[in-house]
């Protein structure tokens, strides 16, 4: 069964805080990985192979640029789990 | 079934096993630290030290070439090991940015350490290069094409450089290193992984090319790289590739004494380690932090360093891959000497 949009979100927030550190509760759907979190290319790369691998999604080297925030990620990720 | 009639022909046969006898390293002369670099590309020394690890990279005097760094690099290994030069019959130098296509810069490097006339050619294969060669050696002497080899990969970097390009310019550094590979009466080279993935060729490589810069249509070619797709690719494909490397030659990550990647950037270093899971008890190369990337020549000089500053690593197993533009790859798991 397909997860929710809270319980991607919850998820991804795992990820970025083993990655970088950052609380888990700074994470929201409108936070910008860039401007608002200063997550750089490396550590968001790492977190998308890990976010693959959790939710069971693929997401494409050309697809990375555009999640700006962390709601783009959220959405491509429920819509990819369909 | 009727026997066909052969005409009689020797083919030739060598020893069952080789290993690396010794190394040579010669880095640029001149040490590049971040804040030379970080003006054009309105960074800071934080910035690239966060993303690279690098502090400082060698960099080649300007009449300082790729030839002179591989002659310096293999009269060490020649020295180091204690054989007579003439003794080697083949000579592969690893590069991409020789700025002379041909003749070849194995060539002129054989001549120059005493070689004259072994075989001698250049490989291409960018950052995998010296692993490549290490493979060609090992089979050419096994095969009896060859005694000894000299395997050098050497780069001048510099030269393929945009000071305002913030994708690969600032990590490069120019360097060459060298391993004499001989015959050997115990397994020193195990079986190399390697390959290609053309379809990749835009990750990472030249933006344009010599006919474009001739007719006035781009300025001089420099390195460009897709920073996150190779950084994809350089740890969780090459981690199967390492894997599939220690397969290969029978050995478990915990039996290794060394890992010895390509130094591409050390996030990538990092991160490939915690793939592998590899114990503590394995010491890893990081011969990035001061010496930059040098593509074909990092896995010889971090395995150099390594070995000058941990010479209990001496009869260990270490895990070498090389991996770059093609996109290539290449791994083989080898005993220290």
């Amino acid at each position: 069964m397909a997860l929710s949009n809270e319980e991607i979100l919850a998820g991804l927030a795992e990820l970025i805080t083993d990655e970088t550190g950052i609380a888990g509760d700074e994470v929201a759907l409108e936070k910008s990985f860039t401007d608002d979190l200063d997550i750089d290319s490396i550590s968001m790369m790492t977190i998308v192979v890990n976010a693959e691998e959790k939710f069971g999604v693929t997401i494409p080297d050309d697809e990375v640029k555009n999640l700006k925030t962390v709601g783009d990620a959220v959405t491509f990720i429920t819509n990819a789990q369909d | 079934m009727t026997a066909t009639a052969h005409p009689t022909l020797r083919q030739a046969t060598g020893p069952a096993y080789t290993r690396v006898l010794a190394y040579g390293a010669a880095r640029g002369e001149v040490s590049v630290p971040n804040e030379a670099l970080i003006g054009p590309i309105d960074s800071s020394d934080e910035w690239i030290q966060q993303r690279t690890g690098i502090i400082t990279r060698m960099r080649a005097e300007h009449d300082t070439d790729a030839i002179d760094l591989a002659t310096a690099a293999g009269d060490e290994a020649i020295a180091s090991a204690g054989i007579d030069p003439a003794l080697i019959d083949l000579v592969i130098v690893a590069t991409v940015s020789n700025p002379k296509q041909t003749p070849s810069v194995s060539a002129i490097v054989a001549d120059r350490v005493g070689a004259n006339p072994a075989a001698a050619y250049d490989v291409n294969a960018a950052c995998a290069g010296y692993a490549y060669a290490v493979a060609q050696a090992d089979a050419l002497i096994r095969s009896g094409a060859a005694k000894y080899a000299l395997v050098i990969g050497a780069e001048k970097l510099s030269d393929v450089v945009d000071p305002t390009d913030r994708s690969i310019s600032f990590l490069l550094g120019d360097g060459a290193g060298a391993a004499l590979i001989g015959p050997s009466e115990y397994p020193g080279i195990s079986a190399t992984v390697w390959g290609s993935d053309g379809s990749k060729a835009d990750a990472v490589g030249m933006n344009a090319t010599l006919t474009q810069f001739r007719d006035g249509e781009v300025p001089w070619p420099t390195l460009r790289q897709e920073g996150q797709t190779v950084f994809r690719w350089a740890v969780w494909e090459m981690a199967k590739v390492a894997k599939r490397a220690l397969e290969e030659a029978g050995i478990e990550a915990s039996d290794l004494a060394a890992f010895i990647p390509h130094q591409a950037n050390m996030r990538i270093i990092d991160q490939f380690a915690k793939q592998l899971k590899l114990p503590d008890t394995v010491k890893i190369a990081r011969d990035i932090e001061t010496t930059g990337n040098t593509s074909a020549a990092s896995i010889p000089l971090a395995t150099h360093r390594l070995l000058k500053e941990n010479p209990e690593l001496s009869g260990g197993l270490a895990l070498q891959i090389g991996f770059g533009a093609g996109l290539v790859f290449g791994a083989q798991v080898i005993v220290l000497p």
